[in-house]
């Protein structure tokens, strides 16, 4: 208990006091992790502490990763981008296998050798890359969204790789067999990779796919139909860390489950996470999981960073330096030409480059599955180990390269990652996309001076185009809002695409600067009520008004007079206003929808009015509707009539 | 043959009884241009350019509107405010009207006989009609006599409809081919089914 302790100590002071620094510098969470990690390795050392072990116990935050990447990915995305998945990520793997091995040859490898080696470093880093992207707000763009693509690609090619690498074994090795089976405990237990499979072993070819299919189906249909009876029976507890208790079982019970039929733990959550992107519990789920993928992958990298072995490395620091920038050269050369293939352009090209261009932890896993089959002798192994950890703690260094360099040059200025603001408008737009640019061009038209926050470069690039003023960076961050001139503004327009940065912006200025008008989109109606619990009070749903105007049209197109239809919708949006205005102020964000029996009750009052009113009883708007212009009746006499309106 | 421009003004078209019969009976009138303002203007973003070429275009203009309020339905007001443009239509250079004609065709939910002194209504309609005369004469409009159908909430009980129907669809078609003689409207001079003039020959 003790030592656990002493080493949860050292490890947690060692990532609080590093990562703020590296992210005050700009280096980003990921390199404060890696110096973190080397920072304490001698004093791991000291414990005898068997990072390796540790760091395959760390590595299960990228299956965590992986299951939260799947929730935020629809099964209909999915589908869309196979063509990309596969050729984009088949090319990848293939040609850079095949480069590798090459070079191996030439360096004089044995083929097999060669080959072992091409296939472990044609992985990428899915824990650095994904992390990095995320923490960027990189991923929706058109780079991330590509390497994501290739990294998931990857996941999927560990399984035959694990299949081939036995077939490689060399006899000369076998000897070493005592050696081997030290190293074999790495893949073994590893969480991340393939394990060995134990049971499905013994069974017959047929039976062990039937087996693999039934475990991806059980996972499809116990994510589409279960999760939902099991997360209503655990909300009967009303006890919060149950969610979470749940949300870990689930991805654990997958892995588990992967694990056993000999698949990809990653892979198995991804597929969990996609079946349940639609679910009403998705973002409890991402929730509950984020801080533990937080904390595993910084734990991992901290690994990945203590078990550099410095003696090594200095006994061969040309060579293996030599080799690691061989290998991102060769990497980002065979990624480039893939970019100009798959028309992947600007600096989003130099982003998909430079961010896959090193070994990944995949690369550990093989390694060590490689020396246990006799394919690649300890020594060549350990070498190569430290080539994948050194271009693992050189990414982060690409990733800044990326951002000084190459995204400057393709919008234009020399700037930093976020440029310094020199204009300071009377409206601030965080975000200029499709919706955020409407604001912005309705506003400069009218002669107003805006300041547009945005971090897609291809947005900028058509906004500068325009000779508008815009800037890159990251809208949520205080100090960039802080730089636009947030103090002075009258009015901030929160245009991003993202929800719940969206919320944390609108709160964040609402608390801070009180007399700044807030304007957000918001995504739906939940995100109403939150932006409204945020202190919001002039939201506006994203595609309610293009909604309604579907259905104006859709009223013209049955007949109705022009005028009626105009007065119909606008009776419907003064309903629709009317009721999420109330419902608004009975949500309450800390309680669950169907837990809040007030907003329940009034919602479903507010349902039968409208029900009421499209039946044609008065109430609500189509009573409002039809009052101005029906004929008064004569039941108190025809003068009465007449008086009251005089046509017909 | 004269151009007929008409503009049919009811923001309640699907409760109207007499109007809407009207106004499908004059889509029927070949020849001229049929204008439903709160069909083509729902939220009232009159096209002031589309509307002026349209009054160049034409040299009769009939507004038919159920009488609300002692007044026009409101559209017709705001058609008012921005078509008829100092420049185009008065004043200074204001030119482009002149000589055309201006036909009312009016419903009104009172009988004939409120519509005078004497009545409930105390003013003769054309009292309630004035403005829509003086903006005729401001822009060099000739104000032909107006014509009406009074006690219309109950036309269709009476089957009065029809006749009226048929009525203003002669009306219109005599204004097409130029068949009236001294439509010129004076004093409180209104024109309804009865008193609908015969058409000339040529």
């Amino acid at each position: 208990m003790d030592g656990f302790l002493l080493l949860a100590f050292i490890f947690l002071v060692a990532g609080v006091a590093a990562v703020p620094i590296a992210s005050r510098l700009g280096l980003g969470s990921v390199l404060g992790y890696l110096i973190a990690g080397i920072a304490i390795s001698p004093l791991l050392a000291a414990l005898h502490v068997d990072v390796i072990s540790l760091q395959h116990f760390a590595e299960f935050g990228v299956v965590m990763m992986l299951f939260l990447v799947g929730l935020e990915l629809e099964p209909r995305m999915l589908w869309a981008m196979k063509a990309k998945l596969l050729g984009l990520g088949g090319l990848q793997v293939g040609l850079t296998a095949l480069a590798v091995m090459g070079v191996a040859l030439m360096l004089g490898q044995p083929w097999t050798i060669a080959l072992a080696i091409g296939l472990i470093f044609a992985l990428s880093s899915t824990a650095i890359v994904l992390q990095t992207l995320g923490e960027k707000g990189l991923l929706k763009s058109d780079g991330g969204q590509s390497s994501f693509q290739v990294l998931l690609f990857q996941d999927i090619a560990v399984i035959p790789m694990l299949a081939l690498i036995p077939l490689l074994a060399i006899p000369e090795l076998m000897d070493a067999a005592g050696h081997a089976a030290d190293a074999a405990h790495g893949a073994g237990e590893d969480a991340h990779g393939p394990a060995a499979p134990g049971f499905v072993d013994a069974l017959e070819g047929w039976q062990r796919a039937l087996v693999t299919v039934a475990a991806i189906a059980a996972v499809i249909v116990g994510g589409s139909y279960l999760t939902r009876p099991v997360f209503r029976f655990i909300a009967m507890a009303k006890l919060r860390e149950l969610f979470t208790a749940t949300a870990l079982l689930i991805v654990i019970a997958i892995a588990l489950l992967m694990t056993f039929v000999g698949l990809s733990p990653a892979l198995g959550t991804f597929l969990a996470g996609v079946v349940l992107a639609n679910s009403e519990y998705r973002h409890e789920l991402e929730s509950d999981i984020d801080p533990f993928k937080g904390l595993l992958l910084g734990l991992f990298f901290m690994t990945v960073g203590a078990g550099i072995d410095f003696g090594l490395l200095f006994g061969n620091i040309l060579g293996i330096l030599a080799l690691t920038l061989g290998l991102i050269a060769l990497k980002t050369a065979i990624l480039l030409g893939l970019a100009y293939l798959f028309r992947i352009e600007g600096a989003d090209r130099w982003l998909f480059a430079l961010g896959l261009a090193q070994a990944g932890e995949f690369g550990f896993v093989l390694l060590s599955f490689s020396v246990a089959n006799e394919v690649l002798p300890p020594a060549l192994a350990d070498q190569l180990l430290l080539v994948v950890a050194l271009s693992m703690l050189l990414t982060p260094v690409l990733f800044i390269a990326y951002e000084r360099l190459a995204v400057p040059r393709y919008t234009g200025e020399a700037e930093r990652e976020a440029d310094e603001i020199d204009e300071e408008g009377e409206v601030i737009i965080a975000g200029h996309g499709r919706w955020g640019g409407i604001v912005n061009r309705m506003l400069r038209s009218a002669g107003y001076k805006t300041v547009v926050v945005d971090y897609n470069s291809a947005h900028l690039e058509m906004i500068r185009a325009f000779g508008f003023k815009a800037f890159y960076g990251d809208a949520s961050r205080p100090d960039l809002l802080h730089a636009a001139g947030i103090e002075k503004a009258k009015m901030l327009v929160v245009a991003i695409d993202e929800k719940d940065q969206i919320t944390e912006i609108v709160r964040y200025v609402v608390q801070h600067y009180p007399h700044v008008h807030v304007i957000a989109r918001a995504k739906d109606r939940n995100h109403v009520y939150e932006l409204y619990a945020a202190g919001c009070r002039d939201i506006i749903r994203e595609l309610f008004d293009s909604g309604v105007r579907a259905g104006r049209s859709a009223f013209e197109a049955l007949g109705l007079h022009p005028f009626e239809a105009d007065r119909m919708a606008r009776g419907f949006v003064r309903q629709d206003q009317h009721a999420i205005a109330e419902l608004a102020r009975l949500y309450d964000p800390e309680t669950p929808i169907h837990r809040n029996s007030a907003y329940v009750e009034r919602a479903k009052e507010l349902m039968e009015e409208q029900e009421a009113a499209m039946r044609g009883s008065a109430g609500a708007f189509g009573g409002r509707v039809e009052r101005g212009w029906v004929p008064p009746v004569g039941r108190e006499g025809e003068a009465e009539e007449e008086r009251a309106r005089s046509g017909s | 043959m004269a151009r007929l421009l008409l503009y049919y003004a009811h923001p309640g078209h699907r409760f109207s009884h007499v109007n809407a019969e009207m106004l499908a009976a004059a889509r029927r009138v070949e020849g001229i241009t049929v204008v439903d303002l709160y069909a083509e203007y729902p939220r009232h973003d009159i096209d002031i350019d589309r509307e002026q070429k349209r009054l160049l275009d034409h040299d009769i203009v009939v507004f038919q509107f159920p009488l609300f309020w002692y007044s026009t339905p409101s559209l017709i007001k705001e058609w008012q405010d921005l078509v008829l443009e100092h420049g185009f239509a008065y004043g200074k250079d204001g030119t482009a009207l002149e000589g055309k004609k201006m036909q009312l065709v009016v419903t009104a939910a009172g009988p004939a006989e409120a519509y005078a002194p004497d009545g409930y209504q105390n003013h003769h309609l054309r009292t309630f009609l004035r403005p829509l005369e003086q903006t005729a004469a401001l822009c060099k409009m000739e104000f032909l006599v107006p014509y009406v159908l009074y006690a219309s909430l109950r036309a269709p009980r009476e089957d009065r409809v029809a006749p009226h129907v048929a009525g203003y669809r002669r009306l219109l078609e005599g204004l097409r081919d130029d068949r009236f003689r001294g439509l010129l409207a004076a004093a409180d001079d209104v024109m309804t089914l009865d008193t609908l003039p015969a058409l000339v020959e040529h």
